[in-house]
């Protein structure tokens, strides 16, 4: 009885089948008709569609903006946007903090112990060189503000962590000649700009290094907004300093023989659209789409030995204020955000003091200020200072209390990207965070979780494994070079076996600069 | 807080006594989440932890472990030719088959945890939460009159050299629940293949035995008595012609014929039929997987490249027909057997399978082909998925080192 019924099943569907192969016969054989056609009339059949069906690619093809071109458009769907609360609106406060520090270690490549130009006690004007790597004695590292010094700090092994400058009431700027972009040769703009400070502003990858002077990057790379939690709104720091921008991107094209690139999303594209000299790209979709690593990999990404650039929108706008003005004047909107009385946003220069920024705001004891996001920032006290690219301090509860079953019911909700939380329900909901575990290290388990937050063609859990056998052809191989620990952060985050992955990142990039 | 200064007050010294603090830590943190903070790196993490992801595959199970405890009674009453009708002697199926089932899932977590806090204890690490899963896998997939020894040789053959020798969980080739139970099948063939084993709680499955019933079952008759149920009837016998013998067995003998004469589709497909313990609802074992595809615990990919692998090859032997086995059509080869059971809970097993999700359709897809290969060719044992899926644990790591190579070739070679 049901072999019967089977075999009748059959036969119907072969007569279906062959019904579809002749409809689709005839209606192909139309379609080819009307492209022929239309040749013979002289339309451009490549760019325009003028077969029957839509186009393979712009059916599944997310619609590109009319403020771009579609090769100019990036959708990228992996990643993840942590919402937090405490995320500040509204206008920006000047906040003149009275110390400031630059901080030796946030330039990556140079000896722990810098050669110092300066004492305490010295006297500088803003832009005055305060210290330089023994090895690359011509990049200085300069004063953010005039003033006075009045601590080196060390850490680790006599290493300099800070260099501490007291703020003068007012500031004296030491003006360096403003170049003539037209003329100006690449090895006197190099000159130039390593004696004003501006050169330690420029990171290169593979490694996220000062930027060596012997070397033409393949191209330069800049990202205009940053999708982390609690990141500032782009177009604060871009209002009205079209002109630093665009002079900034002019300094950068001299210095590659490649392309400038510069990336950005809806919000800003008023502000990029009409920026000349520079590749302007757009990203749509979640963390970390603002990371200039993802960036590359999706304009033209790092392969072999390639050598490319990135300096963050804010010093791109130092450098264009630098170049026109002669005045080094490393600008900060900071954004105050989290477990704060009043989140907010404050004017302020590189390497303020955290506990300045926050005065009045904090609520209780046991917290965590974090200089940076809570992915990939530092966690540091009201007396340590904001690191040379910080443009954000956030502030959130210690998580060091037992839940019961905290593993199994939750009592508190809490960010995550696994749908055994109710969370994909509320997409707008945000997040009172704290420090918690939420569980113990464990073996990696879960395959395919880190994939879905890196918008990149790498498999993150096979690098890692990759470096922790310390395979150097392997890391290599999948991918090393492409990725800096911010661009991992994401995955680190979501992690069910609570790997430090940033950690373990850093450690194969170590390694893999060794072998160089 | 009283139970949390309760936890902190017997604490015992990791020092004098490892394998207890061992045992205490786990238990306190399956109580309470630890009060550990970020250190470097992220500051805050993902609720998400490895016993939350556990505990889900568990839960997911949970339809499989009420229906298969009610099935051993209700097999074993039809054998007896008493309370055919599923809903019948409902109390006494429950008790019957609660008396079977309890033992084996203490036995089989008291010897693989038993395990585990034992060389957690000796790496000086926590217990991992791998043995969650495997302990809730392990009793589904046995026969329900497996002698309590042969569970315990297996359990510690499968969590010793299966897993404590490669390193711990998540360092295992293969699954676990698996490697138990192929164990049985290798080294006591008898208690795990043939006709009589699914039925359970007689000597032996022909006509004439009467069941052995024990004193827990005199203290469910004490029970029942007072409440004025039936009781359990020790006098009763197997009745004419029953055999035992599970859908599949019919079908390599007779093809689709021969098994709807004995049962009907309805049967197979809710699953009131013999077999392993959690393997026969194929309604129930969907819920559980579309648990694990909602809250992404469990792969899509793998489980839907199996099906799809599946049909393939059973739409080829349709094709070929040359025996019995090979004319059930191929959507009937899916209301028999444990398609359905290795497909939600074996294959998904994230540490021995592919772990790239290229790697993941490919394997998927292989164990589909070469499980269904396995069922009809196989002239011993009408079944495939155990060993094409063990199989292809022992290849996962080819799979994925080729998509690995392509991805580091694409790499290397343009730059």
């Amino acid at each position: 009885m049901l072999i019967v019924a089977y075999q009748s099943m059959l036969q119907i569907a072969l007569l279906i089948i062959g019904g579809l192969v002749f409809i689709a016969v005839l209606t192909s054989l139309a379609d080819n008709l009307i492209q022929i056609e239309a040749k013979k009339s002289g339309i451009d059949t490549v760019n325009t569609n003028m077969s029957i069906w839509p186009s393979f690619g712009s059916l599944f093809k997310p619609a590109t903006p009319n403020f771009t071109t579609a090769s100019n458009f990036h959708k990228l769907r992996k990643g993840h946007d942590i919402k937090l609360e405490g995320q500040p609106e509204g206008s920006v406060d000047s906040n003149m903090v009275s110390r400031y520090s630059v901080r030796p270690q946030n330039f990556r490549g140079n000896a722990p112990i810098p050669k110092m130009l300066v004492e305490v006690g010295s006297e500088v004007k803003a832009g005055e060189p305060l210290f330089f790597d023994k090895q690359s004695p011509d990049i200085k590292y300069v004063a953010p503000v005039s003033g006075e010094v009045i601590e080196i700090r060390r850490g680790a092994k006599r290493s300099i962590v800070d260099v501490v400058i007291l703020a003068d009431k007012d500031q004296k700027h030491h003006l360096s000649d403003t170049p003539n972009l037209s003329d100006i040769s690449r090895e006197d703009l190099i000159k130039y700009l390593q004696s004003s400070g501006a050169w330690s502003m420029l990171v290169q990858r593979p490694f996220g290094l000062v930027a060596d002077p012997s070397i033409t990057p393949r191209d330069i790379f800049v990202s205009a907004f940053d999708t982390g939690p609690l990141a500032p709104d782009p177009s604060l720091a871009l209002t009205g300093r079209s002109g630093d921008l665009q002079e900034g991107i002019n300094v950068l094209s001299k210095l590659t023989d490649g392309q400038v690139y510069l990336s950005g999303n809806k919000a800003i594209s008023t502000h990029l659209s009409g920026v000349d000299n520079a590749d302007i790209h757009y990203f749509d979709g979640p963390h970390p789409a603002g990371n200039v690593g993802i960036q590359i990999h999706h304009i033209k990404p790092i392969k072999g030995a390639d050598v490319v650039w990135t300096m963050s929108i804010d010093d791109v706008l130092t450098l264009g204020n630098l170049v026109t003005t002669g005045k080094y004047e490393p600008r900060r909107i900071v954004s105050i955000g989290g477990k704060v009385k009043q989140p907010k946003y404050v004017e302020t220069l590189q390497g303020a003091n955290v506990g300045e920024l926050l005065s009045n705001q904090l609520e209780e004891d046991n917290i965590r200020i974090i200089a940076g996001d809570i992915l990939s920032g530092k966690a540091v006290t009201n007396d340590d200072f904001l690191n040379a690219n910080d443009d954000q301090i956030t502030v959130i509860k210690e998580g060091n209390y037992n839940e019961p079953f905290g593993w199994l019911l939750p009592i508190k909700p809490r960010p995550s990207v696994s749908n055994t939380f109710p969370n994909f329900l509320f997409p707008d909901l945000t997040f009172d965070v704290d420090s918690n575990t939420h569980g113990e290290e464990r073996a990696f388990v879960v395959t395919g979780q880190y994939e879905k937050m890196l918008p990149m063609d790498i498999y993150p859990q096979h690098l890692m494994k990759a470096i922790m056998t310390g395979n150097i052809e392997r890391m290599e191989g999948l991918g090393i070079n492409e990725l800096l620990e911010e661009d991992i952060a994401l995955a680190e985050f979501s992690c069910t076996s609570k790997q430090p992955l940033q950690s373990i990142l850093r450690d194969g990039l170590d390694m893999l600069r060794e072998q160089l | 807080m009283g139970l949390l200064d309760f936890f902190k007050k017997i604490e015992p010294d990791k020092k004098k006594s490892p394998v207890l603090h061992t045992l205490f830590d786990a238990v306190f943190t399956f109580a309470y989440s630890p009060d550990s903070v970020t250190k470097g790196g992220v500051h805050v993490r993902d609720g998400m932890d490895l016993k939350r992801t556990m505990i889900h595959v568990v839960i997911a199970m949970q339809f499989c472990y009420l229906f298969g405890t009610y099935n051993i009674g209700h097999q074993h009453f039809i054998a007896l030719g008493e309370h055919v009708g599923f809903l019948e002697g409902f109390h006494l199926k429950l008790a019957y088959g609660l008396i079977k089932l309890l033992p084996i899932f203490i036995v089989s977590n008291v010897i693989g945890l038993g395990i585990e806090i034992y060389f957690a204890a000796k790496k000086g690490h926590s217990v991992e939460e791998g043995f969650l899963v495997s302990g809730a896998l392990i009793p589904l997939i046995m026969p329900p009159d497996i002698p309590m020894w042969i569970l315990i040789v297996s359990v510690a053959f499968a969590v010793i050299i299966g897993k404590e020798a490669f390193g711990g969980t998540g360092m295992n080739i293969w699954n676990i629940a698996l490697l138990a139970r192929v164990f049985v099948f290798f080294a006591y063939p008898t208690t795990i293949s043939g006709d009589e084993v699914w039925v359970s709680g007689f000597e032996k499955v022909a006509e004439g035995f009467s069941p052995e019933y024990g004193w827990a079952h005199g203290l469910f008759d004490t029970l029942f008595g007072w409440m004025g149920l039936t009781t359990f009837n020790p006098g009763a016998s197997i009745v004419d012609g029953f055999t035992g013998a599970t859908p599949l067995s019919l079908a390599t003998k007779g093809g689709w014929e021969a098994v709807t004469q004995v049962y009907t589709e309805g049967q197979m497909w809710w699953g009131a039929i013999p077999g392993s313990i959690g393997e026969t609802s194929k309604p129930l074992i969907i819920i559980g997987a579309l648990i694990l595809v909602a809250t992404g615990v469990g792969s899509w990919r793998i489980m839907l490249s199996m099906l799809i692998g599946a049909v393939v090859m059973a739409m080829l032997l349709n094709a070929w027909g040359a025996t019995p086995f090979m004319t059930v059509p191929w959507y009937a080869q899916f209301y028999m057997g444990s398609f359905f059971f290795a497909m939600a809970f074996m294959a998904t097993d994230p540490v021995t399978a592919s772990s790239t999700n290229i790697g993941k359709w490919i394997y998927g897809f292989l164990i589909g082909f070469i499980g269904m290969i396995v069922r009809v060719m196989n002239p011993a044992y009408p079944e495939g998925w155990m060993l094409a899926i063990l199989f292809l644990n022992t290849f996962a790591p080819l799979i994925d080192h080729y998509v690995l190579e392509a991805n580091m070739k694409k790499r290397l070679q343009s730059a």
